[in-house]
């Protein structure tokens, strides 16, 4: 233990004495970033196992053809609500609050910029999904036209559908003060010595994230507020009788909707480019292309909104430039595939569970990434849009992306929020079982897809039936293996597999690990020392300057 | 800002726990339920609307009041300062991206959907005989009641004056502020919220006007939906700035901030001409062009 840690320690004790509430005041009115993360990570699970146990009731009912379990209606209710859920209650509050968690650690700073707002960021999110879940009981039923919500049929839905639009309209308060939040810490709270080319990845990726979110989710809002006058004060924006249109909607919407992908794979990429230096024993590779790497993205992001509409019949010029701008992305992706292919290369790997997502996330990743690809291709995707194709394609990277990396930051982090070590062999049967299943589930969509089967669809004929038993028994077995993924938590939360030291990964070199485990409550509370600061950076081999 | 070297307050101040974030997830949660219940129809949607809106108003009293107490306590620093700088900017750009969304919705209904349903020839013969494709359009597809288009001259062109010299008197009083001339900053900022509220109350009358005497409704097609929500948002955010701008003035009155700090009084100011910009922007592409 290093001598700042003890005098953590040392404040730590000093600050019980008034470090403020206890009981369900410390949840309610938490000021802390970590108990807000806290906050954050388990709401999110908590989503997930909601959102989950809604894609398992669509994989009932297309386990084999013909009308089993639902009505064709509460079919549409139940992909819909999965989507939104998925994307906004599970995904995304979990990068919030590891971002909550990790950058206040990673940066050296005593707590997020705001730290009562940041409190709201996370208290919004609970209102906004009981609005989801009571839309469910309401006449007419929760939203039925999917989680892009287009019109015509978000217009004629029932009061569900104004439920969701004021869900989405918290939620996008929320990501907006999260991000501010997120972009402040960053720029304005690093420690001495810590330029921006010289931080964490982590750090780098969240907060291109969270500027893309500050710049979209207000277009969101905009968009679902534009639902809801047309839908109840006579508006026509979306409605060609009075001169509106509803592929307006669709632009509008996708203006947010693919930077909001990144979103969701942005600072995916982040927790992988900490993870594998870790476990290889190297530093990243190409630190500063990574940073270019991740901003072009972003900029690219806001050009290509387009390839979700191809087959709505955009002028065949416009077409062309969101085929190539689309494809464009491929290149700052690549060079991300790439670095983190060298950083391995003759690497002293081990393959402990963080790792072992991490590859996996490279891999599948990837895997989505060419499904992608095939569809930018505006002949194809008028093809395959709307198909089962584009639910493996898009699966691929949110599932196989984000989740997996998501996975991989929890065990890689765990030991530093629970003070134990998380049980290693369940960690990797947690992972090769996710990695089976989740292949066994979405891998032949991409049949399905090719041959013609549309998505959001509650039966189909008869020639679909192999794969998609398949793919149902292939999701019942994934969503099994999430419970061996909780019992894990909750066991190391109590004792695991034993105390983990300040720095259970030997090749991990970021500040975070120079606190003790667990990350006593307070930290950095005075910003730590230059010396402590270039000590790491010289590990990462960051301590030389870029310009 | 010098972001590279970093200004590191000896103590950031980190607020200790508080109830008004859950108070505000509370009240939007109930104006949530509540809207939506009002919209449909569905009793009591009204009250707990009403209900919701005075919880956030108390939630708003309670948490800038906490923030004035600590400002007015001296436990801002300067990196303290500093985020707060960051924070306003990057919450007037999210403002800036809201806007962004009407005005696309703006731009694409004059250059693409209006003049595509002119020139698609289903649109004379089989839906609407007699539509033209004009912007502002005399009358939208479908509906039997005509409009008239607002104007630019007259109200509007006055509120453009108007709002342009408040941006005058909120920068004279800036000067005020940090050359320590109090009258010139408690004149100015007077001045500022006189303006903005007589800002407001004309475009009132010219709602009413439009509503009743030029049969110009939310209803009146892709003109009035655009009309109404671009400048009825404006109109919004002028509110706010006003109200932002009578508390500064208050605490003016007051006696809080000095030559050196006061960043409340800035951050109001730079919402001010954010206002200001987007109307501009409004007079430009909604009232004259
Ligand atoms: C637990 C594993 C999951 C399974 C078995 C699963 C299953 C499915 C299925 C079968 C559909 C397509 C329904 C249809 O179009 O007919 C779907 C749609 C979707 N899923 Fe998942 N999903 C899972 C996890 C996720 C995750 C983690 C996300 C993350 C964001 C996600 C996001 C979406 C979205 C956005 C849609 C589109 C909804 C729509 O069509 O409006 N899913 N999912
Ligand atoms: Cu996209």
């Amino acid at each position: 233990m290093t001598a700042s840690t003890e005098t953590l320690h040392l404040q730590h004790a000093d600050h019980q004495a008034h470090s403020g509430a206890h009981g369900w005041r410390r949840w309610l009115y938490a000021t802390n970033h970590k108990d807000i993360g806290t906050l954050y990570l388990w709401f999110s699970f908590t989503m997930f196992l909601l959102g989950g146990t809604m894609a398992l009731g669509i994989r009932a009912e297309l386990f084999q053809p013909g009308l089993q379990f639902w009505h064709p209606e509460f079919f549409n209710q139940l992909t819909t609500l999965h989507g939104i859920i998925m994307v906004f209650g599970a995904i995304m509050p979990a990068f919030t609050g590891l971002a909550n968690w990790m950058l206040p650690l990673m940066l050296g700073a005593p707590d997020m910029a705001f730290a009562r707002m940041n409190n709201w960021s996370f208290w919004l999110l609970p209102p906004a999904a009981a609005l989801l879940v009571i839309s469910l009981f309401v006449p007419g039923g929760a939203p039925a036209g999917g989680w892009t919500l287009y019109p015509p049929l978000s217009i004629q839905a029932g009061m569900g559908m104004d439920l969701a639009i004021f869900a989405i309209h918290l939620l996008g308060l929320s990501s907006i003060m999260g991000s501010i939040n997120i972009v402040t810490t960053v720029l304005n709270m690093r420690a001495p010595g810590m330029t921006l080319l010289k931080m964490p990845m982590f750090a780098w990726t969240s907060l291109v994230t969270a500027y893309l979110l500050i710049a979209v989710a207000p277009v969101l809002a905009g968009a679902v507020t534009m639902l809801l006058t047309d839908r109840h004060f006579g508006t026509h924006f979306f409605k060609a009788a009075g001169g509106g249109d509803p592929v307006l909607f669709q632009h509008i919407f996708w203006f947010f909707g693919h930077p909001e992908v990144y979103i969701m794979a942005l600072p995916a990429f982040g927790i992988v480019s900490q993870i594998l230096p870790t476990f290889a024993r190297k530093p990243l590779f190409g630190y500063v292309s990574m940073v270019y790497a991740v901003c072009s993205i972003a900029i690219l992001s806001f050009m290509v909104w387009a390839h979700h509409m191809f087959a709505v019949g955009l002028p065949a010029t416009a077409q062309l430039f969101f085929m190539f701008m689309t494809m464009l992305i491929a290149v700052p992706t690549g060079v991300k595939v790439f670095n983190w292919i060298a950083t391995m290369w003759q690497g002293e790997m081990t393959f402990e569970t963080p790792m072992l997502f991490a590859i996996g996330f490279v891999c599948l990743f990837t895997v989505g990434g060419f499904s992608g690809l095939v569809l930018s291709i505006a002949p194809i995707d008028i093809q395959m849009t709307d198909t089962y194709y584009v639910v493996a394609h898009f699966h691929y990277v949110l599932v196989a992306g984000a989740l997996f990396s998501l996975f991989g930051a929890t065990y890689y982090w765990l030991p530093k929020w629970t003070g134990h070590m998380y049980n290693e062999k369940l960690g990797k049967l947690h992972f090769w079982w996710s990695m089976i299943w989740f292949n066994v589930t979405f891998f032949p969509m991409h049949f399905l897809g090719l041959a013609g089967m549309p998505r959001r669809i509650p039966d189909y004929p008869l020639q679909f039936t192999d794969f998609n038993s398949v793919a149902s028994v292939g999701a019942f077995c994934f969503g099994l293996g999430q419970l061996l993924f909780l019992y894990n938590v909750i066991n190391t939360i109590r004792g695991g597999a034993g105390r983990a030291p300040a720095r259970p990964w030997e090749g991990a070199h970021t500040l975070e690990w120079e606190v003790a485990s667990p990350a006593p409550h307070h930290t950095w509370e005075t910003p730590p020392d230059e010396a402590l600061v270039k000590k790491g950076l010289r590990a990462q081999l960051l301590d030389q300057d870029h310009e | 800002m010098n972001v590279e070297n970093g200004v590191h307050d000896a103590h950031y101040f980190v607020p200790a726990p508080s109830r008004w974030p859950i108070v505000g997830s509370l009240a939007l949660f109930l104006m949530a339920l509540g809207a939506a219940f009002w919209m449909n129809k569905v009793p009591g949607g009204n009250w707990a609307l009403l209900a919701g809106v005075i919880v956030l108003a108390w939630m708003l009293f309670g948490w800038f009041g906490d923030v004035i107490r600590e400002s007015q306590a001296h436990s801002y620093g300067l990196q303290v300062d500093h985020s707060f700088r960051w924070g306003m900017s990057w919450f007037i750009f999210s403002e800036v991206m809201f806007f962004a969304a009407f005005f696309g919705a703006l731009f694409y209904t004059r250059v693409i959907s209006v003049p595509e349903l002119g020139f698609f020839s289903g649109t004379h013969e089989l839906l609407w005989p007699g539509f033209s494709a004009d912007w502002p359009a005399a009358t939208a597809p479908k509906l039997d009641a005509p409009y008239r288009a607002m104007e630019a001259v007259g109200i509007p062109a006055t509120n453009t004056a108007i709002l342009l010299s408040s941006g005058i008197t909120l920068t004279w009083a800036h000067w005020g502020m940090v050359e320590n001339r109090r009258t010139q900053l408690k004149l100015g900022l007077a001045f500022t919220v006189l303006l903005g509220a007589i800002f407001l109350c004309l475009q009132a009358y010219e709602y009413h006007h439009a509503w009743e005497t030029m049969g110009l409704t939310l209803a009146s097609g892709a003109y009035g939906a655009t009309f109404y929500m671009l400048t009825g948002f404006h109109g919004m955010h002028v509110l706010v700035g006003t109200i932002m701008l009578a508390t500064m003035l208050v605490r003016v009155l007051r006696g809080h901030f000095n030559a050196e700090h006061h960043f409340g009084f800035e951050a109001a100011a730079w919402y001010w001409h954010f206002v200001d910009v987007v109307w501009l922007l409004l007079f430009v592409f909604v009232y004259w062009l």
